[in-house]
This record gives structure tokens, C-alpha cells and sequence, in this order.
């Protein structure tokens, strides 16, 4: 099967809407399929990732844990809009670590989060054969 | 609406509470599949609770087969193997008898 | 690429996301109650310089459904579908950025 450059741009905080949950599925079954999945986080959207979600109280899932297995399903392009942390008075240490394991690399546990400006994203986006916007 | 031991299932035969599993439950749905649950088919059903305890979802085959792999070595991480357990598939059918949802992108 | 807004500026931020991340070479095609900010109004200079460059489309129909046709902001280009389906053509990718 071809391999299509797919990104996901997350823009929405996660239980105020269906959006955040619905994107990370599609994102799940693009995976499944092995094609080249990146994902962005710029707006609300970078609230997906942050560290230290409970929903006990609300009574919905906590699905921030499933950002957890990404890893585990080659996904490992997450990019963060700076001025969108700094917007927010966030930065990237309220991010959840989340990592993957370098098969080239003798499985070395690295870094999957990359903290990038708009104009960084722009030129990302720009290489990608289709942008998805949740 | 369908059940097993009580507990409700939809039409595929996954559980529609997932705080309903038990384990003579997994043993009925195994039963009814004509499979004999072994302490191998365990090991892979409590991977697969684990799983969705730390993700909240239930891993896709490759991932799987990946993760187990990584857990229990070559010889269970493959899918010759995990199909010899679980003849309909180790994610369609062990998720099943887990007491977890369809696999995401398992169609 | 193609850009695609189709909520109203000020109700949503999909065209503030959208302008945050376009490079120097997309357009902006505003579509359904994206039109509203094709309008002469308070939020039209978010998108000034990009019409003035020629780069910012309205859906003609979802215009005229609003009622804003003759209150247009300077330089938007109007498109009919057939218009909106030659700049997915000539754009590549496009982003909707519902």
C-alpha cells in the first residue's frame, strides 16, 4: 500500500467537545494502516497532552493515557506550537514525557513531543499529502 | 440483547460493560469457541487487561504481537504463535475474551 | 495549499488557528458562515494584507445567502463551486479548518 504523509492538527482542548477523542481514533486507524502520521498541537488542542489529567470526576475517559501508546504504533512526530504553549502560560514540562523507542537505535527511549514555532509547523505542513483539522 | 453469565454482549459478542469481566466469563466465551483456555491464552488475556488498564485502548495486532515480543520473548511475540491461541485472532478474539473493545482500525 | 474556514470569526478561532500557520504561498477560501469574515467589519483586518495580495476567496453563494454581498471588505475574490474546485486543483492539499 503507498504511504500518504497524513497530520493531524489537534486544536481543541479534550472533553469539551468530541473532537480530541475522534481525532486521536482516526489517528489509531490511519496507524493501523502504516502510513507516515504526524500530529500538531497548537490552540486548546496542546491542553490534550498536558500532564497530570484526571476524569474520575466527570465520568469520561481518561484517553491522555492512550497518547502513551503512540510510541508503540510509530508515531512518534508530535509537534507543539510554542506560541500556543506561551499563550497559555504552559511549557513543555506540563507535557505529559511521552516517547518512543528507536528500533535504529538499538531501542534507545527518545523524546517524541518537539516544541516548534507557527512558522515551523507552516513550513511541516506545507511537505504533508493531507492535513486533517479536529 | 445477548449476555453471557449474565453480563450483556453486542452483536460481536464483546462486552458491553467492560466492568462486568470476569474470569469464568473469558472461560464461557472461550467454551463457546471451542477453545480450552491454557495458561498461555492467560498470559496473553492479562497483557491485554494490562494493556488497556495503562492505554485505555486495546492494542492493534501488530502492536501486539510488538509489545509481547518485547514482554515475553521472540517465541510469543509472532503471530504464527498468537494465532495458534487465538485462531480468530489474537486481537479480535483475545480482546474478546478479555473483556475489552474491538481493537481500533480492526475491521 | 488551499485553506478552507468555515465558521465566523467571531464566534470561532478557526480562522486566527488558520492565519497563524499559513505560509506565503496558500490562500484562504471562506466558506459557509466562514463568509462573515469576508464582511467589512471589526475583524477585517486579520485578513487585510492577504486580500490585498490577492490571496482571500468567498464562496459566492454562502455570501449572498448572508446578505453581504454589497458589504464586502476590500479585494476578496468571490468564487462560485465550480471556482471553489479549480483552486483545490491549482492548491494541492487543502486544510479545513472546521
Amino acid at each position: 500500500m503507498a504511504t500518504k504523509k497524513f497530520m493531524y492538527l489537534n486544536r481543541r482542548s479534550s472533553f469539551g467537545t468530541v473532537y480530541a477523542i475522534e481525532s486521536l481514533e482516526v489517528v489509531l486507524i490511519a496507524a493501523a494502516f502504516e502510513q507516515d502520521v504526524s500530529l500538531a498541537f497548537i490552540d486548546d488542542g496542546v491542553y490534550q497532552i498536558v500532564e497530570g489529567q484526571n476524569a474520575d470526576g466527570i465520568g469520561m475517559k481518561n484517553f491522555s493515557k492512550t497518547f502513551h501508546a503512540l510510541g508503540d504504533y510509530d508515531i512518534n512526530k508530535l509537534y507543539v506550537s510554542a506560541e500556543s504553549l506561551e499563550e497559555r502560560g504552559l511549557n513543555v514540562d506540563d507535557l505529559m514525557p511521552l516517547a518512543y523507542e528507536d528500533e535504529d537505535d538499538d531501542w534507545a527511549e527518545k523524546p517524541s513531543i518537539k516544541v516548534v514555532s507557527n512558522a515551523q509547523l507552516s513550513k511541516i505542513m506545507s511537505e504533508q499529502d493531507v492535513c486533517l483539522s479536529f | 440483547m445477548a449476555d453471557i453469565l449474565g453480563a450483556e454482549v453486542d452483536e460481536e459478542g464483546f462486552l458491553v460493560d467492560l466492568s462486568d469481566w470476569t474470569k469464568e466469563i473469558a472461560e464461557q466465551m472461550a467454551k463457546d469457541d471451542d477453545v480450552d483456555l491454557s495458561d498461555e491464552h492467560w498470559d496473553v488475556i492479562n497483557f491485554l487487561r494490562d494493556y488497556f488498564e495503562e492505554y485505555q485502548i486495546a492494542p492493534a495486532v501488530r502492536v501486539l504481537t510488538k509489545a509481547i515480543a518485547k514482554r515475553m520473548g521472540k517465541d510469543k511475540g509472532n503471530s504464527k504463535y498468537l494465532y495458534t491461541l487465538f485462531p480468530y485472532g489474537p486481537g479480535k478474539q483475545g480482546c474478546r475474551f478479555a473483556g475489552l473493545p474491538k481493537p481500533t482500525g480492526c475491521i | 495549499m488551499l485553506h478552507t474556514v468555515n465558521k465566523s470569526s467571531f464566534e470561532r478561532n478557526s480562522l486566527k488557528s488558520c492565519l497563524n500557520t499559513i505560509d506565503n504561498t496558500s490562500v484562504i477560501l471562506l466558506i459557509e458562515d466562514g463568509v462573515i469574515s469576508a464582511a467589512k467589519n471589526t475583524n477585517s483586518p486579520m485578513i487585510a494584507d492577504l486580500a490585498a495580495q490577492g490571496r482571500v476567496y468567498a464562496l459566492q453563494g454562502d455570501v449572498e445567502a448572508r446578505g453581504i454581498s454589497s458589504k464586502l471588505a476590500d479585494n476578496i475574490k468571490l468564487v462560485d463551486y465550480a471556482g471553489f474546485v479549480d483552486l483545490v486543483v491549482e492548491h494541492g492539499t487543502t486544510v479545513s479548518w472546521v
